[in-house]
């Protein structure tokens, strides 16, 4: 036994994801993705603060194709990012954790967060 | 930091494909593909996955029942652990078309295609789907998982109400196959201080239990950063126990009391 270098068995290669396992890593990877898009608000903040030059220059940025892609993902983001809130919100109170609700809610976040993203940005557009 | 690689040892590839003989003039068959991690610590090789053919139609239904019969009648080197052959035992939890479960109550007739099987997920292999579990015993035995009093022994058995009883159920059943604990990436990732589902349901029958007169120090034991709070309700482990039980909700019941008790 002793002095044996044991393979590790294979995890994340070989596993097949429950949507409740999607659903985590998205409020993870979404989360990290609103502090990176918090960095974007400040930089569109400091620069109508930076004069009309600067700030027409980052609306040019932001306002380009790649910019509003960018901005859509981080509106999404934040949807998503509360829908899932609002579900752990619940696991902490003690409800929801049967697999069924579970599976559902997972669901909900994620296409009710694409939902809500494209209604805002649609709300905006019919706004300007 | 987690690490989502395979180490360079333990990289997979390719093994060696048992076929079945051609078949008897009027043999019906009903092949199927059994597709086996294997690994051993003698012929200096990283792990494989060896496929072997089993005939359905000469095969019992279970995926251990095909284990053993490749076992017995193809590849005697093949290694796996067994015992009661129907669920109670949790020796042969294996992952098995991507998901852990018990080979013993797993039918082969509710997969699709190829029989993917794999040892319980990252962990050390001893050999082929023979993980090691040392340190899954040592945590289990960190939640010091029997009953403890400080109340003198009654003449009698101590006694337990029908609602309070009821209270175990969904704890109880659990039989330590570790699939819920392998099947958990928070566990994958830190194994090492995190106790993992499993663990965790087993120290919450104890605290559920109202004989037991130690709560408070054992949720004490439980107030960490890692061993209970890395569970960030990511349900692998109710989607997977064999034994349909929820360590999740066993865990938020820890957590609610956790909070419960700061008052």
């Amino acid at each position: 036994m002793a002095n044996v270098e044991r393979p590790l068995s294979p995890h994340l290669q070989v596993y097949r994801w429950p949507v409740t396992m999607a659903s985590s890593i998205l409020h993870r990877a979404t989360g990290v993705g609103l502090g990176i898009g918090t960095l974007l608000l400040t930089w569109w903040l400091v620069a109508a603060a930076a004069g009309p030059e600067y700030y027409a220059y980052v609306q040019m940025v932001l306002g380009s194709w790649l910019g509003r892609l960018v901005l859509f993902g981080f509106t999404w983001a934040l949807f998503y990012h509360l829908l899932n809130g609002i579900r752990h919100l619940a696991w902490d109170a003690g409800y929801g954790y049967s697999l069924p609700v579970a599976n559902r809610s997972a669901w909900l976040a994620i296409v009710g967060s694409v939902v809500l993203a494209v209604l805002a940005w649609i709300i905006a557009y019919a706004w300007k | 930091m987690a690490e989502f690689a395979l180490p360079k040892n333990s990289k997979i590839t390719e093994g060696k494909t048992w076929s079945l003989p051609p078949a008897k003039p009027g043999e019906e068959r009903k092949v199927r593909k059994f597709r086996v991690y294997r690994w051993n610590q003698d012929d200096g090789k990283t792990p494989q996955v060896d496929t072997y053919e089993v005939d359905m139609n000469d095969c019992g239904p279970m995926v251990l029942d095909a284990l053993i019969k490749i076992k017995n009648e193809i590849d005697p080197s093949l290694t796996f652990r067994r015992s009661c052959r129907e669920g109670v035992c949790g020796s042969c939890a294996m992952n098995i078309d991507g998901g852990n479960t018990l080979a013993c109550t797993k039918a082969c007739e509710d997969i699709d295609g190829d029989v993917k099987i794999y040892p319980l997920p990252h962990m050390p292999v001893i050999k082929d789907l023979v993980p090691d579990l040392t340190n899954f015993y040592a945590q289990y035995a960190s939640i010091k998982p029997w009953m403890q009093t400080q109340s003198p022994a009654p003449a009698r058995e101590r006694l337990q109400s029908a609602e309070e009883r009821k209270k175990l159920d969904g704890l109880y059943e659990c039989i330590l196959c570790a699939c819920c604990s392998t099947s958990c990436p928070s566990y994958w990732w830190n194994s090492d201080r995190y106790l993992g589902p499993a663990i965790l349901l087993q120290a919450y029958r104890w605290i559920a239990d109202s004989r037991d007169e130690m709560t408070g120090e054992r949720l004490d034991n439980l107030e960490d950063p890692f061993r209970l709070y890395r569970c960030h309700t990511i349900m692998n482990c109710a989607q997977t126990c064999p034994k349909g039980l929820n360590p999740a909700q066993a865990i938020g019941e820890i957590k609610k009391l956790m909070v419960e008790r700061r008052g």
